[in-house]
């Protein structure tokens, strides 16, 4: 039961990161579709510095893995950025692309990091059993993982951020009504590239804290198995609300966790369905959520289109 | 040459050779970074897939190999770019894929069934997948990006769970269909001797490239094509004019699914790839269909070629030096052509604007010149 | 000397082809309320684009309090105290209107809104102008009224000193207009300038110190409201002199084609219903016209006359069948409707489609163009096209296979209008059919329409173009917000009294 708990809320701070790194882009009037990609560069560069950082503080350890997985993000989505934003690429094709290009990209560097290490070496993995163990605290068999108490703190920072700031009510105007937003001097682009950037920043977040979940070693090849996008359906099921994603993500992280700890129930071991159900639960209940949510759903009005001054 | 900039057709190739060619080159600075060494040796080969092979009988049956895979891909980037002529994005192209190979491998390994009813039930399973898609977009409004994306690990798991019941007892492979069913595999119509007898040149070759042109003439020459590219153009007049707008999101999905299943069972029924049922990620041939269909200029026949190309440079690369190097460099570069693709409107623009800029100018030379004239004719 | 807030001196500015503006002056005093009069295409919009920097004259310049301005974008003229409440508001309609007011000029601390203040201030100046609001209420649960008060406390928040009002009361309802020309004339004796953009006589004639009117991109003249009647802004509005006439002989009206009980069709841009219980009937062998200003429901009725959108309440018979309920397809091919659409690139193009298959948008379907098994009868397609486009002097770069998005704006409109008219409708609906055209292009539709007339059709135009409505029309019917206010005959009437009708000034009891 300790394990199941412990299962949901890691993975349930993985969506809520990577949900609400999707509600402020969307806020702010893109759709960032490319999370997948940016969860798995910001995974890449805080496992690079998991294996190259020696220091013994496990202070030090935490705040340099955050930046680095945060850098890589940003970085990462200014691709989207550009590309949405600037030349007013297709939303949708831009964000597969950054899927796609983040899992090839990760799993080409690690593995000639890895071969330049031991020319034998082929593998696309990167092992921080070290690392890992300082991000964990153990509370009589609970293991409490930093990144739970960071996902609260993002919740409340970002629900701050939109609703009491100067700079949350500037953006979420771009996501409904661009036009009203220029009418009154906001520069849309600024506020967009903004939305999308703090997006790639939780992204990078997000997909750290994946590879952090359970395991010490990670093989990049395998990407993050749509987590980007269960995220995203999270933050539909949360109606854009930080607060109501953070419950959303809570159920989805539940049926995440079962799939790891299923077989600690003799209720559910001895339901005897293949492990494969399990694995499929955050999927189908996500589908099934979406097809009751989606209908009424309340999306930013401009989500998806480029913003074009000249056309008022 | 200054006309057949203006044809759409040419602009469309011009801006995927663009892709290609940026694509190729942000590779190349890849591998230059990792080890400057054999960078330029490795790019090449990624270029020349099986033409780095030195004796032609090895070349022909390595290009017997691309031309078979080609044929999936072709058939998946054709479920895209059918779906995107009605504004879908059918990223689930992947998923319907992987319905195919479950559906045609289990009726060939379990039920025994011969080639033609295994392919039929792989298109039927796709197509039913894609109709699950289509009933969520037009009914309850789901993004059909996000719906697709999970129907591709839900099908991934059903398709790992049903597998594993006709697999190996000791690997986690399914069983050779060439023991338990010949009568399961393709045809090869003769065609595996053109190939250096390569037995995985089958039927699905000819079979893919009608189907292509089969869909090039159903959007251009059919009552269902003309409906089907007016709702993706123009909502608002297709509905005006009468047209049925969930009904055509659904049939076109459905189509599009039958297509993308299909292309796993001209994979799966060669022979020449078996199931992992232990496979933890969506096979990749729906996602490279995005790049094919895109760098295709979304044309039927343009993705013929694209998909070559996509499947050759995917090939290629595992003829790079992996000393250094990994074969998922192609994947790279496959993925930056599709964020490139993104540009290629962009691109288009700019050449229009370049053109008439250049028009504009030579019309008002010639204005002056004939101002000058006549002026000088007065005097 | 006297003294004006700002003051625009022969403006002059071209677009290719059109002289928008045309050597306009236009004076706002301090402290006045200044109408600008015009009909649609007068050059009003393009006026006030000039004054927000949207566009630049290429003649004339702007001065504010006597000394002059550049303005190149909309932050200068927000900069120079100038305000405006758009047609369309520029809300965002999840937001409080609080919200909505502060944004772009948040007070904060590090970043922090002190909504405190701001609610304080807002409140402050609705006291003291009457604008009565909630500011904690969202924009898309208040009325248009509140919505429009909104954006009045926007510009006043802003301490803007003139104030901009385009079309105020095209949405309003006569209760929320006469509160909003309280407000104004709050607002001015405040010493606030007001410059009231409209075309509704009564209430320029009630609210406005002066009234500024524009025609056809040309300055007309400047006037005091107390000098001058409604008649006589009527005639400056619309001039006298009728510049073409269409040839026609008295209309022989046969039995009832289509008739319209107690229709009513919801808004997409406000609460109240666009259109209110319209009656109507037109017979066989004669063209009514729908006339009206823009926005006042005539958009919406012909959605619901043709399908696109479903109506409130109401019953639709065309030849005596029920077709409230019939579907776009049977309105178009079992009732014998045809439409051309108000907006030719919204609805009544494909525009990267060929001429050939825009010429086909209504009955590619039919055995002539779709061979059993499905396929495109592509041979046929092209002899049809070919003859519509020859009948029809339809003119293209590369005849039928031309991309409609390439053809002129006329030529388009002739393509929906053949196939429209060969489609050999019982009625004809063309709403604005001339937007947009140029003279021989306008006289070449008229003809058109006049001719399915006399061949026993019978046709329902919709226009905002007074010598059309003068013109073309056995019958017009006057639309003001969203109600038939009066049934006139074409020959008694002057376009005064058309005006005074379109205007909401006056108002007969009409019954279907």
């Amino acid at each position: 039961m300790l394990l199941l708990i412990q299962y949901t809320l890691i993975f349930s701070s993985v969506l809520i990161l990577v949900a609400l790194g999707g509600c402020i882009s969307e806020h702010s009037g893109v759709i960032n579709l490319g999370l997948e990609g940016i969860m798995v560069i910001g995974a890449l560069g805080g496992a690079l510095m998991m294996r190259y950082c020696q220091t013994e503080s496990a202070f030090l350890m935490v705040l340099l893995v955050i930046l680095a997985a945060t850098l890589f993000g940003v970085i990462y989505s200014a691709l989207l950025g550009a590309a949405c934003i600037n030349f007013k690429a297709d939303q949708t094709l831009v964000g597969t692309a950054l899927n796609l290009l983040g899992t090839a990209a990760a799993t080409v560097f690690v593995k000639a990091i890895n071969t330049a290490a031991n020319p034998d070496d082929h593998s696309s993995e990167i092992e921080y059993i070290r690392a890992r163990k300082m991000f964990i605290l153990n509370i009589k068999g609970f293991e409490f993982n930093w990144f739970m108490l960071i996902a609260l703190i993002a919740v409340i920072v970002i629900a701050v951020l939109l609703y009491k700031t100067k700079f949350g009510l500037r953006l979420m105007a771009c996501g409904e009504h661009p036009q009203a937003a220029d009418s009154v001097g906001i520069n849309v682009y600024k506020m967009r590239w903004a939305g999308v950037l703090i997006s790639g920043a939780l992204g990078g977040l997000g997909g750290i804290c994946y590879i952090l979940a359970g395991v010490s070693i990670w093989k990049f090849e395998n990407g993050v198995a749509g987590f980007g996008f269960l995220a995203l359906a999270v933050m539909i099921f949360g109606q854009w609300k930080p607060g109501r994603i953070a419950l959303a993500a809570l159920l989805f992280g539940l049926f995440r966790a079962l799939s790891n700890t299923y077989v600690g129930f003799p209720a559910l071991a001895s339901l005897n369905l293949p492990g494969n159900v399990y694995n499929m639960m955050p999927y189908i209940v996500s589908l099934i959520v979406l097809a009751f949510t989606s209908k009424q759903s309340r999306a930013p009005k401009a989500e998806g289109i480029p913003y074009d001054k000249g056309s008022r | 040459m200054k006309k057949a900039l203006k044809n759409p057709g040419v602009q469309a190739f011009v801006a995927s050779v663009i892709c290609i060619l940026l694509g190729l080159l942000i590779g190349y600075i890849v591998l230059l970074f990792i080890n400057p060494e054999g960078a330029a040796e490795s790019i090449l080969n990624v270029i020349k897939n099986f033409f780095t092979w030195s004796k032609p009988k090895t070349q022909l049956k390595q290009f017997g190999n691309t031309l078979s895979k080609t044929m999936p891909l072709l058939m998946c980037s054709l479920s895209i770019l059918f779906a995107y002529k009605v504004g879908l994005f059918n990223i689930g192209a992947a998923g319907q894929y992987v319905a195919g190979a479950c559906a045609c491998l289990y009726a060939a390994l379990a039920w025994g069934w011969g080639w033609l009813p295994c392919m039929l039930f792989a298109i039927l399973a796709g197509g039913v997948l894609g109709a699950v898609v289509g009933i969520l977009k037009s009914y309850c409004n789901v993004n059909e990006v996000i719906s697709g994306i999970m129907l591709n690990w839900i099908s991934l798991y059903t398709a790992n769970t049903i597998l594993a019941k006709v697999k190996e007892v000791a690997s986690p492979y399914t069983m050779y269909i060439t023991d338990m069913n010949p009568s399961a595999l393709l045809p090869n119509l003769g065609l595996d001797k053109l190939f250096g007898n390569n037995k995985y040149v089958t039927l699905a070759v000819p079979l893919a490239l009608v189907i292509a042109i089969a869909v090039s003439v159903i959007l251009s020459r059919t009552k269902l094509g003309y409906e089907l590219k007016a709702t993706g153009n123009n909502k608002n007049a297709a509905k005006y004019a009468g047209m049925k707008e969930n009904q055509n999101i659904i049939l076109t999905l459905v189509i599009a699914g039958g297509l993308a299943g299909l292309g796993a069972a001209m994979l799966y029924l060669t022979g020449y790839m078996r199931w992992e049922c232990t496979q933890s990620s969506v096979p990749g041939m729906g996602f490279n269909g995005i790049a094919a269909a895109f760098l295709g200029g979304l044309n039927p026949i343009g993705a013929i070629f694209a998909s070559f190309f996509i499947q050759h440079i995917t090939d290629g690369g595992q003829y790079v030096n992996t000393n250094f190097y990994s074969s998922q460099i192609s994947d790279l570069i496959s993925s930056v052509i599709i964020y490139l693709c993104g540009f290629v409107l962009f691109i288009k623009i700019t050449m229009n604007k370049a053109i008439t800029r250049n028009e504009e100018k030579a019309a008002q030379k010639l204005k002056a010149s004939d101002a000058k004239a006549e002026k000088g004719g007065v005097q | 000397m006297e003294q004006y807030a700002i003051e625009m001196l022969h403006i002059t500015k071209r677009f290719p082809g059109i002289i928008a503006n045309d050597d306009i002056t236009l004076q706002l005093k301090k402290g006045e309320i200044h109408a600008l009069l015009g009909e649609n295409g007068a050059g009003k919009s393009t006026l006030m684009s000039v004054l927000f920097g949207l566009y630049q004259p290429e003649e004339g310049v702007i001065k504010k309090d006597g000394v002059e301005v550049r303005i190149n974008n909309p932050n200068d003229a927000n900069a120079l105290g100038i305000g405006m409440v758009h047609q369309h508001f520029k809300l965002v309609e999840c937001f409080t209107v609080l919200d909505n007011i502060i944004l772009g000029v948040e007070p904060n601390k590090m970043g922090f809104l002190q909504k405190k203040e701001a609610r304080e201030k807002v409140l402050a100046l609705s006291e003291k102008y009457g604008l009565r609001v909630d500011p904690d209420a969202k924009i898309e649960d208040i009325t248009v009224g509140m919505q429009q008060r909104t954006e009045i406390l926007k510009m006043l928040y802003r301490d803007n000193e003139i104030l901009i009002f385009d079309e105020p009361t095209a949405v309003l309802t006569p209760q929320e207009i006469a509160e909003l020309m309280q407000i104004m004339k709050n607002l001015s004796a405040e010493g606030k300038s007001i410059l009231f953009i409209s075309h509704k006589l009564n209430e320029i004639m009630e609210v406005a110190d002066r009234c500024t009117v524009l025609r056809k991109g040309k300055y007309i003249g400047t006037v005091n409201t107390k000098d001058v009647t409604a008649e006589d802004l009527s005639a400056m509005m619309v001039g006298r002199n009728v510049n073409f006439h269409v040839d026609k002989t008295p209309a022989k009206p046969g039995e009832v084609v289509l008739s319209i009980e107690n229709m009513t069709v919801a808004s997409k841009v406000h609460k109240n219903n666009a259109v209110k219980n319209v009656s109507l009937k037109v017979r066989a062998g004669e063209i009514v016209c729908l006339a009206g200003i823009d926005g006042n429901g005539q958009s919406e009725f012909v959605y619901g006359l043709s399908g696109l959108e479903p109506l409130v309440s109401g019953k639709i018979t065309v030849h005596g069948k029920d077709m409230t309920k019939a579907s776009i397809r049977e309105r178009s091919t079992v009732m014998g409707i045809s439409h051309i659409p108000e907006d030719r690139h919204k609805h009544g193009l494909v525009l990267d489609y060929s001429l050939e298959d825009n010429l086909i948008l209504q009955t590619y379907f039919s055995p002539e163009f779709t061979s059993k098994a499905g396929f495109l009868r592509r041979k046929n397609i092209r002899e049809y096209a070919n003859r519509l486009i020859e009948q029809y002097d339809v003119r293209s770069g590369q005849g039928a296979v031309t991309t409609a998005r390439s053809m002129s704006g006329g030529n388009q409109q002739k393509a929906i209008i053949a196939r429209e008219i060969d489609k050999a409708p019982e009625l004809l609906i063309a709403v604005q059919p001339t937007r947009g055209l140029d003279v021989g292009a306008i006289e070449y539709i008229h003809k058109q329409l006049v001719a399915q007339r006399d061949a026993g059709k019978a046709v329902l135009l919709v226009s905002l173009e007074l010598d059309e409505v003068m013109d073309v029309p056995d019958r017009i019917l006057v639309m003001y917000e969203g109600e038939i206010v009066g049934e006139l005959d074409p020959k008694k009437t002057t376009q005064e009294e058309l005006g005074l009708y379109m205007a909401g000034a006056k108002r007969d009891e009409v019954k279907a």
